[in-house]
């Protein structure tokens, strides 16, 4: 469903992205690991056309993700950014029905509300969070709003930026419960970015491992832990000895 | 220093600022036309509205209100160097509608509203919230930018003539009050003495110069850099922007109304 190919960005001398070749079919799970700072985030942004890429393609069901109807190809698709991107002059409920209070998916205001309610009961939030603003949550918290706001209008597609990070080992295994369930029950495609090995092993069909700004490793999760590679054998044991260095 | 360098580093820089005016231009362009074309906004617009206009009423009325009754005083005691003190009321009449009102509307409203424009968009941008957005399917120029400049293009006029008239009520205040005149004759002078065309010129500055701050406001924000350094830079940039462009604007529309 998503193929990116060949896929190169830079900033400035920094070569991010050096020929990045992904598949992810549809209704799977992949989960992407790798390094800080190794280019995960500019990869799904890349995908979205929040980055443009300096050169390879982007494939979504076939066609180039940056051709035809923008808004059609955005309306699919929903993403977790790593810092939340609450917008912060809403209540949270605005923020989690934002979709659905203007534009093609617009529904009535009590609908959207119910709904946007339902969706932070999802992730964990009690109903008396939705009119408080942004600013006046926990960062964990922020980022359960986030992911209940990729996750308000149903897309096909959802990109999740570290959806894990900064929460409670329990608050965790709930997310990773509902991205598993978001994938099996609605028949959604996933991309997930995560540092959580747990997290990893929860969600994933599929693993990538990002290094040196290619894909070092992509397979099954199941194939893991038998892959002889000792760039992704080092990353899921977390050891600082090995193939890669500790100072990047 | 070398002549060549010079001319090298001179060229680079007017290349430099052709390419901002270019890129501001068609940034001007493109808000323009995300104004007429749905989807619209009209929350974020009235609550625009609300920010530029209604709570930029103190500002503007106070900066008015000071200014005219400087100017009175000004205007009477070097009137009276060559016996003109009696035309006070129309010399502020003139100074406050023609040129004092607008510029300093413009002006404070440059610091007040440009610059939290510019700061509250750069740190969206800084916080990918502007990111955020495009993946929610709407488009910042349509949700962030156009009404914010729709509203100043409405308000700033508005305020501009507030600002006349408070500035007018103060030179008023202080001619009546302080330097002898009589109020009656104050008013009849003063309403005599303006044109249409006075009152026009102001209006169509006020105009213009809110369409400036609040676009200043949006492009510096929106191109800010990473980080808060990026939001500061974006701010400052914003408001000197927009002050330096009301000031050149001012010129030129002047000279467009007044020198026939
Ligand atoms: N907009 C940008 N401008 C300049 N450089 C950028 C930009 N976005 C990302 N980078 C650079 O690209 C590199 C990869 O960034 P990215 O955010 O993708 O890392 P990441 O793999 O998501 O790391 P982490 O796990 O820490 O989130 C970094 O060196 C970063 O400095
Ligand atoms: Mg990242």
């Amino acid at each position: 469903m998503i193929r990116m190919q060949n896929v190169h960005k830079s900033f400035g001398d920094n070569r991010v992205l050096r020929g990045i070749d992904l598949h992810i079919a549809k209704g799977s799970s992949m989960v992407i690991i790798g390094g800080s700072g190794t280019g995960k985030s500019v990869a799904l942004k890349s995908v979205l056309g929040l980055i443009k890429p300096d050169s390879g393609t982007i494939l979504v069901d076939g066609k180039p993700a940056d051709s035809g109807d923008r808004d059609a190809f955005l309306a699919r698709f929903g993403m977790l950014f790593q810092g939340g991107a609450l917008f912060d002059s809403l209540p949270v409920w605005q923020n989690v029905a934002f979709r659905l209070l203007r534009g093609t998916l617009k529904r009535p205001v009590d609908e959207a509300r119910e709904i946007a309610i339902e969706k932070l009961r999802r992730v964990g939030l009690k109903a008396d969070v939705a009119d408080l603003l942004p600013a006046e949550l926990s960062g964990g918290m922020q980022k359960r709003v986030g992911l209940a706001r990729a996750i308000a209008a149903e897309p096909e597609i959802i990109f999740f930026d570290e959806p894990t990070t900064g929460l409670d080992p329990i608050m965790a295994g709930v997310i990773n419960d509902l991205i598993r369930e978001i994938v099996v029950e609605m028949g959604a495609t996933a991309m997930t970015i995560t540092h959580d090995m747990s997290s990893v092993r929860a969600i994933a069909d599929n693993v990538a491992m990002l290094h040196d700004g290619v894909i070092q490793w992509t397979g099954p999760v199941a194939d893991m832990d038998a892959s002889g590679d000792p760039y992704l054998d080092q990353f899921i044991h977390g050891r600082a000895e090995g193939p890669i260095e500790a100072v990047r | 220093m070398n002549p060549i360098n010079f001319l090298g580093r001179l060229g680079r820089t007017v290349l430099t600022a052709l390419a901002a005016l270019g890129r501001l231009s068609l940034f001007a362009f493109s808000t323009f036309t995300h104004m007429l074309r749905p989807p619209f906004y009209p929350r974020e617009f009235f609550s625009s509205l609300l920010n530029i206009g209604w709570l930029s009423l103190p500002v503007v009325g106070l900066t008015a209100v000071f200014t005219g009754g400087a100017l009175a005083l000004q205007i009477y005691s070097g009137g009276a160097r060559f016996n003109a003190e009696s035309v006070v009321p129309q010399i502020v009449a003139i100074g406050i509608v023609r040129e004092l009102g607008p510029v300093l509307v413009g002006l404070m409203i440059a610091a007040r509203v440009t610059s939290s424009i510019a700061a509250e968009i750069a740190t969206m941008k800084v916080t990918e919230q502007i990111d955020a957005l495009v993946t929610l399917s709407t488009h910042p120029m349509k949700y962030l930018v156009a009404p914010r400049v729709a509203a100043a293009l409405i308000t700033v006029p508005l305020l501009v003539a507030v600002g006349d008239i408070i500035g007018i009520a103060g030179g008023y205040v202080v001619a009546t009050e302080n330097l002898g005149f009589n109020a009656a004759a104050y008013i009849k002078n003063t309403v005599d003495f303006l044109e249409l065309n006075d009152v026009v010129s102001s209006l169509v500055k006020g105009c213009a110069f809110g369409g400036i701050a609040a676009t200043m406001g949006c492009y510096y924000g929106m191109q800010s850099g990473r980080g808060a350094q990026g939001v500061g830079a974006a701010t400052k940039s914003s408001v000197e922007a927009a002050a330096i462009l009301i000031l050149a604007a001012n010129f030129v529309l002047t000279g467009m109304f007044f020198s026939l």
